[in-house]
């Protein structure tokens, strides 16, 4: 078996035992890369250079018994909103293209605590803000299972490095469905942890009250390992959590016998593509074949989460964004007359439409006289959203339903109509709102061979439940090699 | 005769409190060191950074809006507020709109006609701003983001304040609480108390207040009353000329001695405030509240009362005693040691404040030990010294702290009392100066204090005067 289609606990299990070495790993995600990169544009920066000496370093420490993890010396990607020391971070942004920050995130921090190579930076949605990765200064990237589709966004790049075997696992943040959304167009795992699990400390920020880092893997055990290397309680984070449990990895349990499963109907109605309406309530029998109580329910609120959503994301990053202004760092205008001139050019050529289309919404909402009607409203939105699932998890254990409405679309036929691809991010928005945990497997294929995504939404910090029963799942329907033989398979299709 | 008009003014009061460390950063508050040395990717607004309040400001608000009898709010919220400028790193400030800190508290202020409570509407936290350096040379300017982040408190007084004396009244009183708490310095000149004053004229008996006008960079208590009084004046002329004071920003300019229209209320800026998304909520429980009163000392206003009644010393003396914590503790120490308050009480408005002007000393640096001055006290009072020796052996206590008793010793100071030695400088003084005896003899009474002040330069001042001066009348008799 190539090294590339190792999980990546598979991966540090023959690290450990001197099967393979760090700089074997490296090397072959490195060429993995190479041969994909052109297709694929995962990565803004691929850090050869450095992921050797890093593997190198690494090396002498698992032979020096000083890094014993079960991660240690495996290769991973970072989303480029993630500042590294040095390290050209720009939120694949014009306005960031040569910003190199002066420190480390704390989530890369631990990646490295844990002996984890960082192979480089990966393709988004500029600043976090769109749902295909096609916002990207940088190009779209593309998905691996069909390079004529979108691989989802905001952590597009992460998602499609770990599916096309880039990587061994990848760092994505997800504000409104960054990590679900484009893990269920790729067809790997990712997370969104309960709000305050991982630092947000050196992350750029999009909507602060919402974002969260998360692990994006080949399976839902690497998932589980990611998250426990990730997860810590940081002082430099005012919103980080000291969570009671951080051993995810104990959860990772063949069973759900009693498990009680909710699917709100609303989540089954209208705009829902059938084919992936099927694949989600097919792994759903799965579940409740292996004991778990499954039921239909409603969960009304729901529908208010969009606007609800894009209110406080878009006035939170109106703000968050305002010191991209060509004084301290990064990019500004060549001519200008004065600072405020300085200011209009460089925002003005600094930022895609998208962006900007954001600002000004989060501006209007803030501004004098609307506040109240807009941005507030939003908030009590918000809150009821949250009082509706904590309603909801009285009564079950674990939300399902799908990640997207629908499977990747088509380069190129997103941007164009911004409302429908603000209602794609239907199902995964709300959980950001109430600050929940969510988790999307890998459940299947369209006809057109492209992945399908099923979205398990647990009450706050129960990301061990999601993982118990996500697990579940995998080892009823197939363990990772098979998925990855599949990906294996589509990723020739792509040569 | 012309209408009578009166002035209302309400202050905004920006003090920088005396932490070591900035709001929401470790880094270092220092005053006037290189630029850009105290700074981290907090407080240089870098992407990624997050704050992380200081608890220290906080406790420091409380006790002052305790101090100004407000009321805490017991879950206090951050807000940003947005606007674009370089000195401000992140392009907008984090600062409290919807739940400040303190709030409805008052400051008792003296006035010509009695005490008045000038009421403070509320109290907030917020950080600085970096400062902006010109170099006209390069047409560029750079920016020192060292100011970025140290944290301030500003003050919002209800518009109740009458007149300059008023207000400079009122900002002595706040500053000299918030130096007793030991919360700020307060220094006008370098910025770390700031005043904007909102004024208004209207005809006296008028229950509306007129269109007011905020004014700006006034970085003295003369600036201040001066900007109070053209302001006052500005507004009366445009009135009785029939026409509209307009609601307006101006800024003072301490050269020119008047003021210019910065913006007006149409310019004005949107702010665009929601609450910080990167702080959480602030919930003050009655424990730590009680916690920041203990710790309260005790102060001016309570401190006079006291002198008065404990220590019956001059209100007026009292006064100056109390300026600051630091005199008034020194005193009370000194007062304690020797038991003899209004002793203490002359030495320090009479020998230490003159010294302290002498040598334009403030009072944080006064570094002499109240044990030494009750200990000359004492020595005085046995008569073991002179009065005018005590004086001298002060300065060297101000100066370098000296034991009393030591220093008298080893410089042989001590009063002489014998009545031989005393007789024998006088008799030889007589025998050198016949001159002025006989003057003196022949009715010149000036005479004798020239013979006198001879005999006390030859006993070194070391006799009590009295002594010596009988002994002189005796010799000078026969």
């Amino acid at each position: 078996m190539k090294i590339t289609e190792l999980t990546a606990l598979e991966l540090g299990a023959k690290i450990r035992a001197g099967e393979v070495t760090v700089k074997e790993a490296v090397q072959a995600a490195l060429e993995q890369a190479k041969a994909a990169e052109p297709m694929i544009n995962s990565y803004v920066t691929l850090d050869e250079e450095g992921a050797y000496a890093q593997a190198e370093e690494i090396q002498k420490k698992i032979d020096a018994g000083e890094l014993t993890g079960p991660l240690a010396g495996v290769p991973v990607a970072v989303k480029d909103n993630m500042c590294i020391k040095g390290q050209l971070t720009t939120c694949s942004s014009k306005i960031l293209s040569n910003f190199k920050p002066t420190y480390t995130a704390e989530a890369v921090e631990n990646l490295k605590k844990a002996g984890m190579v960082i192979l480089g930076k990966t393709n988004m949605d500029e600043f976090a803000m769109g749902s295909t990765t096609e916002t990207s200064w940088y190009g779209p990237t593309k998905n691996p299972h069909n390079t004529a589709h979108v691989p989802g966004g905001s952590s597009g790049g992460s998602c499609a490095a770990v599916a096309a075997g880039e990587c061994f696992g990848a760092l994505g943040s997800d504000t409104g469905g960054s990590i679900r959304q484009p893990s269920s167009y790729c067809g790997v795992v990712g997370m969104k942890p309960t709000y305050g699990t991982v630092s947000r400390y050196g992350l750029v920020a999009y909507g602060s009250s919402l974002d969260q880092i998360g692990p994006i893997t080949k399976d839902v055990s690497d998932c589980a390992a990611f998250l426990e290397v990730i997860a810590s309680h940081d002082p430099k984070d005012s919103t980080s959590v000291e969570r009671e449990d951080y051993d995810f990895t104990s959860a990772l349990k063949d069973d759900v016998q009693g498990l009680k499963i909710g699917i709100p109907r609303d989540y089954l109605g209208d705009g829902l593509d059938p084919e992936v309406k099927e694949a989600v309530l097919a792994a759903a029998k799965v579940l409740e074949k292996r004991g778990a109580v499954v039921e239909l329910f409603d969960l009304g609120l729901v529908k208010y989460a969009i606007p609800a959503y894009y209110t406080i994301a878009s006035a939170e990053a109106s703000s968050n964004l305002e010191r991209f202004d060509g004084v301290k760092y990064g990019y500004r205008a060549a001519e200008y007359e004065g600072l405020h001139n300085m200011y209009k050019k460089t925002r003005s050529e600094g930022f895609g439409a998208e962006v900007k289309r954001r600002i000004m919404l989060g501006s209007f909402v803030l501004s004098s006289g609307y506040y109240d009607a807009y941005y507030l409203k939003a908030l009590r939105t918000k809150a009821l959203i949250k009082q509706e699932f904590d309603k909801a998890f009285e009564k079950y254990d674990v939300i399902l339903g799908p990640a997207a409405p629908t499977t990747a679309p088509e380069l190129g036929t997103s941007l164009s109509d911004p409302i429908k691809m603000y209602l794609g991010d239907i199902y995964t928005i709300s959980v950001n709102l109430a600050g929940l945990p969510g988790i999307s497997v890998p459940v299947g294929r369209d006809k057109k061979g492209l992945p399908v995504g099923m979205q398990l939404i647990g009450s706050a910090f129960a990301e061990k439940t999601l993982i118990r029963a996500a697990y579940t799942y995998e080892c009823a329907t197939g363990k990772a090699h098979e998925k990855m033989a599949e990906v294996k398979a589509s990723e020739k299709e792509v040569r | 005769m012309g209408k009578q008009y009166e002035t209302v003014i309400g202050l905004e009061v920006h003090i920088e409190l005396a932490t070591k460390t900035k709001i929401f950063c470790g880094c270092s508050t220092e005053f006037g060191s290189a630029p850009n040395t105290h700074t981290c990717p907090v407080c240089t607004g870098m992407p990624g950074s997050l704050p992380v309040l200081n608890k220290q400001v906080v406790e420091y608000a409380m006790a002052l809006g305790l101090a100004a009898n407000c009321e805490i709010t017991r879950v206090c919220k951050f807000d940003r507020k947005n606007y674009f400028y370089p000195d401000n790193p992140q392009n907008y400030q984090i600062s409290q709109l919807y739940l400040p800190i303190a709030r409805n508290g008052y400051l008792e202020i003296e006035t010509p006609s009695g005490k008045k409570k000038v009421r403070i509407h509320e109290m907030h936290m917020e950080e600085d701003a970096g400062k902006l350096v010109h170099d006209e040379w390069d047409d560029t300017s750079l920016v020192d983001y060292n100011r970025s982040g140290v944290p301030l408190v500003e003050i919002v007084s209800e518009p109740d304040m009458r007149s300059a004396d008023e207000v400079i009244a009122y900002l002595e009183k706040l500053r000299m609480t918030a130096q007793y708490l030991g919360v700020s310095d307060c220094k006008l000149q370098e910025g770390s108390m700031r005043a904007d004053v909102n004024l208004s004229v209207r005809e006296v008996g008028s229950e509306k207040f007129g269109t007011r006008t905020e004014m700006k960079n006034l970085n003295s208590f003369k600036a201040i009353a001066h900007a109070i009084e053209g302001e006052r004046q500005r507004q009366i002329e445009l009135l009785e000329e029939g026409k509209d004071v307009i609601q307006e920003t101006r800024r003072w300019d301490d050269n020119k001695e008047s003021s210019y229209a910065m913006r007006s209320k149409e310019d004005a800026q949107d702010y665009r405030y929601f609450p910080e998304p990167d702080l959480v909520p602030i919930v003050i429980d009655d424990e730590w509240i009680g916690k920041i009163r203990s710790r309260q000392p005790e102060l001016r206003d309570e401190k006079l009362k006291r002198y008065e009644s404990e220590f019956d010393i001059p209100a007026y003396d009292a006064g100056l005693i109390t300026e600051s914590r630091k005199t008034a503790e020194l005193f009370e120490k000194t007062a304690a040691l020797c038991g003899k308050p209004k002793k203490a009480a002359n030495w320090f408005i009479g020998e230490m404040f003159r010294l302290m002007k002498e040598r334009g000393m403030e009072p944080e640096e006064l570094a002499f030990s109240p044990e030494h001055l009750a200990k000359l006290i004492d020595m005085t009072e046995a008569g073991t010294i002179s009065a005018s020796v005590a004086k001298k052996v002060f300065e060297h206590i101000f100066t370098e702290d000296v034991d009393p008793e030591k220093y008298v010793e080893e410089n042989g100071l001590k009063t002489v009392n014998d009545e031989s030695a005393i007789r024998e400088a006088v008799e030889k003084v007589i025998a050198d100066n016949p001159q002025a005896v006989a003057d003196y003899k022949g009715g010149k009474e000036k005479a004798f204090g020239a013979l006198m002040g001879q005999s006390m330069r030859a006993l070194k001042g070391k006799a009590d005067a009295g002594n010596v001066r009988s002994m002189l009348m005796e010799l000078l008799k026969s």
